[in-house]
């Protein structure tokens, strides 16, 4: 599972237009990821302050 | 608010804004938002070209922060190129305030007769018969159905519209710039001047220094995305800030994504225009998108106000707007393309040696191609798959 660092995260959304399955949604400052998340993380590598995180 | 419009914009960013001022003169449109506050937080290095803009807007002291005369480009091992286009006088470029900017594009949105909406976020499309025929949004806490007869995305690298309606534009790592940037203060930059540095310090992408006057400026990097293993920009950011500014302190942090990719394959169906970043119109080697943006949202703007006069937002009409962007900036983006492919994998060794090959020189060919003509014409081997893009 995927999971975002709040602490970390400046709600950018490159992340959201690399998602292979469409499954994250930037809601104002606050990233969604839905269960069609498939853990390939590819998030995970590309978001430029590393706040996205496999759990 | 009202439930129907003519034309709906998703994204107030340039794009957007642009495409909805220019529908906004013969149709009810609206441009809505997701976020609280147009223009923030940025995501952009903030250089245009002066020329560029000029056909867009009349310049704004309030959203110029600085006025360009040159550039230069650093190699890793520090060599210098300067590029000055004297013969295009003192000012070829602006460094810009984008939250006063994006601001003043909605504002011109509004005064051309648009509604505005922010907090508005786009949640799927609604389609009727194969026609994208509006969109489902969350507004402050409520669900609402805006019906449209054209829609337009305008909504960023992170588009999610154009998947919803059926049209893939998931980028792939090796067609993002993954970005970084500080505003930082006490930083010693030439007041009219933009730095460029090349190299593995921003690993298939590059370091920038835009000056934004009294010792402020964007210092910041992009790296292409398949180059990040364990790193991500943010360190690269840091280092890189720790070496060539160890006196600047952040007043502000930015990140983004920035599309290097081709243009979406698709970039209009039933109902649907796509613009700006949604429509991958940066350039595949600056990643600069300002200029594109203005263009493709004035085209769709155009496109839209026909369909809606002749009542028909069918692809039929709509395929003019793809027309018209590949007749105006199309051509270019795919040759950037293809010359990106080759520079995010040069070495710094290569880097080196291109840049050494035009040192002492001084170009006043400030554009991206004047560079690399000069630059194959030093190294026909090193850049041969290239040469024949010019």
């Amino acid at each position: 599972m995927i999971q975002v660092n709040i602490e970390k995260c400046g709600h950018c959304g490159a992340c959201v237009s690399v998602c292979p399955t469409n499954s994250i949604t930037l809601i104002e400052s606050c990233l969604e990821i839905a269960d069609t998340c498939t853990t390939c993380e590819t998030c995970v590598t590309i978001c430029p302050v590393g706040a996205l995180v496999v759990s | 608010m009202k439930d129907e419009y003519d034309v709906v914009v998703v994204g107030a960013g340039p794009a957007g804004a642009y495409a909805a001022a220019t529908a906004a003169s013969e149709c009810d449109v609206l441009l809505i938002e997701k976020r609280q506050e147009i223009g923030n937080p940025v995501r952009c290095a903030e250089g245009v070209s002066k020329e560029g803009l000029a056909r867009f807007l009349p310049p704004q002291k309030r959203w110029i922060a600085n006025n360009i005369a040159s550039a230069r480009i650093f190699s890793p091992d520090g060599t210098v190129l300067e590029v000055s286009e004297e013969l295009a006088g003192p000012e070829v470029g602006y460094v810009l305030e984008r939250k006063i900017f994006d601001r003043d594009l909605a504002k011109r949105a509004a005064q051309a007769g648009a509604d505005v909406a922010v907090r508005t976020r786009a949640t799927g499309v609604i389609r009727e018969n194969g026609f994208i025929c509006g969109v489902k949004v969350r507004h402050l806490g409520e669900s609402l159905e805006m019906r449209a007869k054209v829609v337009i995305a305008a909504d960023g690298v992170e588009s999610q519209l154009a998947r919803w309606a059926g049209i893939n534009t998931t980028l792939k790592p090796i067609d993002l710039e993954s970005c970084a940037q500080y505003l930082m203060t006490n930083v010693d930059l030439l007041d009219d001047c933009c730095d460029f540095y090349l190299g593995s310090e921003a690993p298939g992408g590059y370091a920038w220094a835009f000056p934004k006057g009294h010792q402020i400026g964007n210092i910041g990097l992009g790296a292409l995305a398949s180059k990040l293993q364990s790193k991500h920009p943010i360190d690269y950011l840091n280092a890189f800030a720790e070496r060539h500014f160890p006196d600047g302190q952040p007043v502000e942090l930015n990140i983004g994504g920035v599309p290097v990719s081709n243009a979406a394959r698709k970039t209009v169906a039933d109902g649907l225009m796509l613009v700006g970043d949604a429509a991958r119109h940066t350039d595949p080697i600056t990643g600069g998108g300002i200029i594109n943006a203005l263009e493709g949202g004035r085209l769709a703007g155009e496109v839209a106000k026909q369909a809606v006069r002749v009542q028909d937002p069918s692809l039929k009409v709509l395929k003019q707007y793809e027309a018209a962007w590949r007749a105006s900036f199309g051509k270019k983006l795919e040759r950037n393309y293809k010359i990106k492919d080759i520079f995010v994998n040069l070495s710094d060794a290569e880097l080196n040696k291109l840049i050494r090959s035009l040192e002492g020189l001084r170009l006043e060919d400030m554009s991206v191609a004047g560079i690399i003509k000069r630059l194959i014409s030093r190294n026909p081997r090193l850049l041969a798959g290239v040469r024949h893009l010019f």
